[in-house]
């Protein structure tokens, strides 16, 4: 079972005690502040599915104090089933690292028929929730006590981008990004676990490595291991792309390579690629890469054909190696601005 | 509409460049007369899909397929067909 992302929670009779359209006060759940907050510094994201009015949910939620912890929250009439629909694609998260929880049996059935993948709680279990082992991350990382920030940015951004309009590359160069790759140190390797461990989307194999596996490859000569990092005007977000290179005499051998997901609409998926290629050709060595088809991970698929690699053997089983032999590297969006490894 | 239509609308409104200086034909390629990054790319596979409720396989990820207006229209009747 993955681990979960993202909470989404009803309000009446679950966040607190009564319901907020009838008569008499409604009452905070006993601990809840508190399970927040500590859930929240372990980088795992609050959302709201409540059917509600929208203004006088979010004041109430603001007299307990709670209100900041939610992002995208859905409150109006509508089913759950939609809202939370909603939520998971502005978060661009796969459905199976949402948990939902709500007092009522049919919210609960209605979603989990829509989205078997979505597991469902039953709100008088809320006590557990700090010790469910889905919401223990192994590592908390400088990265994960900084997520909801990083989604908050990222809504400011959305709504710039989605007001402007000039040409779609106009925007991006208008937004500063500052492409930094690097040679993992030590620092990096509870964040690069943990990239391997959340990212589905932008992952050439969808293989886990642990922090064991990544010090040991950090420390080997016959591999590279490099980790980038985004930022821009707004701020940074984060480590957000691993690789895993091979060397040997003939080729470089791209065992891993990945991106967050959080960076798909920047079109900066290539970069780490580009350079990696620019690398191995400048050592006079072709590219070969692993991939593994994972279902989920069909972009990265993409990002390899269309930078020229080539399929040179596929068992039927989704396992495949690609190569390259370098003959056209794609350039650097000219947007970017890149920071290379010393 | 027709297909070479949205397709059309679909690049123009992810041109590098400036909609108002730009013309092109629905045979030149896209990528060479610099309209648009390679980047997107990923961007056009995901609308495409969407768009003409078709899936893209491996075999049809080259970026031949994608240079320009009639290529990606030959694609898409070609994916259409064998629904």
């Amino acid at each position: 079972m993955k681990e979960i992302k993202c909470i989404i929670w009803d309000l009446d009779n679950t966040i607190w005690d009564g319901i907020l359209l009838e008569p008499g006060a409604v009452r905070l759940k006993p601990g809840m502040k508190e399970l927040l907050t500590e859930l929240d510094s372990r980088g795992i994201l609050h959302s709201i599915a409540s059917k509600n009015n929208q203004e006088d949910a979010m004041a109430q939620l603001k007299v307990f104090g709670i209100d900041h912890f939610f992002i995208y929250p859905e409150i109006h009439w509508n089913a759950k089933s939609t809202s939370v629909e909603g939520i998971r694609t502005k978060l661009n998260i796969g459905p199976d690292t949402l948990l939902f929880v709500d007092d009522q049996p049919f919210e609960r059935d209605e979603v989990a028929s829509c989205f078997p993948e979505v597991e469902t709680m039953d709100a008088v279990e809320y006590t557990r929730l700090s010790d469910y082992k889905r919401l223990r991350p192994r590592f908390i990382t400088e990265d994960s006590a900084r997520r909801r920030l990083m989604y908050l940015e990222d809504m400011q951004r959305n709504q710039e981008e989605s007001a402007y309009q000039g040409p779609k590359e106009e925007f991006l160069a208008s937004l500063g990004m500052q492409f930094i790759i690097s040679v993992a140190g030590p620092d990096d390797l509870k964040r690069a676990e943990e990239l391997t461990i959340r990212t589905n989307q932008l992952n050439a194999t969808g293989r886990t490595y642990d922090y064991q596996e990544l010090e040991d490859y950090m420390r080997s000569d016959d591999h590279l291991l490099l980790v980038c990092e985004l930022t821009d005007k707004y701020g940074s977000y984060g480590k957000i792309g691993l690789a895993l290179v091979e060397k040997s005499e003939e080729h470089w051998r791209l065992n891993m390579l990945l991106m967050s997901c959080r960076v798909l609409s920047r079109s900066v998926g290539s970069v780490l690629l580009t350079y990696i290629m620019s690398q191995a050709a400048e050592e006079g060595k072709t590219l070969l890469a692993d991939f593994r088809q994972t279902g989920r991970n069909k972009l990265m698929y993409a990002t390899y054909r269309f930078s020229n690699f080539k399929e040179i053997s596929n068992d039927g089983n989704g396992n495949i190696l690609f190569e390259n032999d370098l003959s056209r590297i794609q350039k650097y969006p000219p947007y970017i601005t890149i920071h290379f490894p010393s | 509409m027709e297909h070479k239509e949205k397709i059309r609308q679909f690049i123009t409104r992810n041109l590098t460049v400036f909609d108002d200086e730009v013309e092109f034909a629905d045979s030149d390629n896209i990528f060479e007369l610099g309209l648009v990054n390679s980047l997107y790319v990923m961007k056009l596979l995901q609308y495409v899909e969407s768009e003409f409720d078709i899936v893209i396989e491996n075999e049809d990820m080259d970026i031949k397929y994608f240079s320009s207006v009639d290529n990606i229209a030959r694609l898409i009747e070609r994916k259409l067909a064998t629904v």
